[in-house]
């Protein structure tokens, strides 16, 4: 046999569609790195025409996101003798001084607790039901499976009124409990079908094995299933992170001040005079690159993930 | 209770086994590990769903503390009746026929060129991938300051390439250009989740096939059609609903970049709803509305599920 085979694409073809998808990948990256980028201009060569590719980076951004900052005359400014750190520094020149931290701090660990806190639980409930989905033979399966799949059809605006009224009744509105909760419960569906795939492929002759060697149902489950499962239950956890991560609807709509998110957060900061580019930007950037490092670290494992299982590699 | 799901699991147990099993039973655990998923879901999903249908029929405000009545069906002949429902119905048709449109054949023909397997063709498929697991929100609220007239880098690049001025046109401010501003970020946002799609397709076809047909001489042209695209179909049909019942949702990224203005042009349904529900609080006919949404949505994805399971029979 010769190694030429009729499925392996000409050096030419390869050439032609390598050059296609690299320039679709510059265009698809282009804006991301454009926020980059962005975070690190001076509002003035933000908004500069033609837009500025090289430029002098600045630091002015991240320290207009982390702080608040008023104006002050020239005399007070005066009085309080020379900046004496980098941040400080930068300030004066627009004769402003540092009032205190900006609420970014706060929102951005709202969205770690939130986000872990819901991933936690829904790790949890979700490696549970897809357990027992997996190893028993049910007549309702497919329509329990198929019920906690529809629960992901509803926009969630739609479901938001009621929430929205049994959260106020029940004291969780704005709370990191009542996201937690939420979120968990938005997320899941997406846990459960995940997971049960993965379980599935596990062989059920290993825990037939450990029962049989007397081991309690609970026993084989931890010590044999979740062991070989670790994994998908992994990869399960990384998108159920990014999907709370990301979150905005529901954000939006139940929380505004002590449980409130970075996605609704960051829209609104504005600077003097409309939004300030730089400090959005810059906030962008904290609060996506963490998602972009992850995906590409983690590229292997994800595919299952956005494709909700249907797709098996 | 004999009948309940746990009891079945439980009976599903190979009774040898069973016999041998210390601890608790088959049946207390299916309902430990099952039962708070279920309730879970039960109480923020079904119990909301219901209080809805319910709401839909009354009068209720939920910013005001008043007697609340039931008004029958008077909600749901409002908004049927409503020229702006339908307004918004149309915005949400063009935004979904012309994003999945747009994305199948962006994505497909990707997924085509990437499955050529050129050198390095896994790093440029994770570039490609990265929009997609970012927040909308966030990234749309950028998009607004990359379509800028004059400063945005996107009337920039267009401006250079067509010719026209960059300030002569602004894409989330005009009547005409609004609808395609949304569909170009959500393309860019969502093609690579066709594509990945579509290239597990591409993957799942044997090369024996291939080689079967070249045996029999077929020319790629026709292995193409009667090949590659009935093997990849139900894989396309499977991207079609999952972006259908996402865009249908469509919240996020749209609020952020045009907040549905200008005028209504983009004013999609879920933000339509949320407008009705939590600036105007009408909540009753907010319910009305939610109701009507979500039975369409439900009502289409199971027509299109029966039409991708007869494809998948073939």
């Amino acid at each position: 046999m010769s190694s030429y085979s009729v499925t392996e694409p000409s050096l030419r073809q390869k050439w032609m569609a390598g050059i296609l998808v690299i320039l679709y990948a510059v265009i698809t990256i282009l804006p991301l790195l454009w926020i980059i980028a962005t975070g690190f201009k001076s509002p003035a060569d933000a908004i500069a025409y033609p837009p500025k590719v090289v430029f002098e980076p600045t630091l002015e951004g991240y320290v207009n996101l982390f702080t608040t900052r008023t104006r002050v005359t020239e005399e007070t400014l005066a009085e309080l003798g020379p900046p004496t750190t980098w941040y400080d520094r930068i300030v004066r020149q627009y004769d402003m001084i540092i009032a205190g931290p900006s609420r970014y701090g706060e929102r951005f660990l709202n969205s770690i607790i939130i986000g872990f806190g819901s991933t936690f639980l829904c790790i949890i409930l979700g490696t549970a039901a897809a357990y027992a989905f997996s190893r028993f033979r049910v007549p309702l399966k497919d329509d329990l499976l198929f019920f906690i799949l529809s629960t992901r059809m509803m926009p969630p605006i739609a479901v938001a009124i009621p929430i929205f009224l049994m959260f106020r009744t029940l004291g969780l509105n704005d709370t990191h409990a009542g996201m937690i909760l939420l979120y968990t419960a938005v997320n899941l569906s997406l846990s459960v079908w995940l997971l049960k795939g993965f379980i599935d492929e596990i062989p059920v002759e290993y825990e037939e094995a450990a029962l049989i060697d007397g081991y309690t149902r609970f026993q084989a489950f931890y010590k044999v299933v979740l062991p070989q499962a670790a994994t998908g239950i992994a990869s399960t956890a990384i998108f159920c992170l990014i999907f709370a991560w990301n979150e905005y609807a529901f954000a939006v709509l139940l929380t505004s001040g002590t449980a409130q998110t970075a996605p609704p957060f960051i829209p609104t900061i504005i600077g003097v005079g409309g939004q300030d580019w730089p400090a959005v930007a810059a906030g962008a950037t904290l609060f996506l690159v963490p998602v972009m490092v992850f995906t590409i670290l983690l590229r292997k494992h994800l595919l299952r993930g956005i494709t909700f299982g249907a797709v098996r590699k | 209770m004999a009948n309940s799901p746990a009891d079945k699991l439980a009976q599903a147990t190979p009774p040898g086994i069973a016999n041998r099993v210390r601890g608790l039973s088959d049946r207390a655990i299916a309902w430990i590990f099952v039962g708070p998923s279920i309730f879970l879901l039960l109480a923020v999903n079904i119990f909301p769903l219901i209080w809805t249908i319910n709401l839909s029929f009354t009068n209720f405000k939920a910013n005001r503390n008043r007697e609340v009545d039931y008004i029958g069906l008077r909600n749901y002949e409002r908004i049927l009746t409503d020229e702006d429902t339908w307004i918004t119905m149309q915005a949400t048709a063009h935004f979904l026929i012309s994003t999945i449109v747009i994305q199948v054949l962006i994505g497909f023909t990707l997924a085509y060129l990437i499955n050529k397997k050129f050198k390095g063709n896994d790093l440029w498929t994770t570039i490609i991938v990265l929009p997609m697991m970012l927040s909308p929100a966030v990234v749309g609220n950028f998009w607004t300051f990359l379509y800028q007239p004059q400063i945005g880098l996107f009337n920039y690049i267009v401006a250079f390439f067509s010719g026209v001025d960059p300030s002569s046109f602004s894409m989330i401010g005009e009547v005409a250009l609004a609808p395609w501003a949304i569909v170009i970020v959500d393309t860019w946002m969502w093609t690579p989740f066709v594509m990945l799609i579509c290239l597990a397709g591409l993957r799942s076809i044997p090369d024996s096939i291939y080689e079967a047909a070249e045996c029999d001489r077929a020319s790629k042209w026709r292995q193409f059609w009667t090949i590659t695209i009935p093997m990849v179909l139900p894989f396309l049909m499977l991207a079609v609903l999952f972006r259908g019942i996402e865009n249908f949702k469509m919240f996020d990224l749209v609020v952020q970049l045009t907040g549905g203005g200008p005028g209504s042009t983009t004013e999609l349904t879920s933000i339509n709803l949320k407008r009705e529900a939590f600036e105007k609080w009408r909540t009753g006919y907010a319910s009305a509305y939610a109701v009507i949404l979500f039975v369409t949505v439900f009502g289409l994805a199971s027509i299109y599920v029966k039409a991708l399971n007869k494809v998948k029979e073939r």
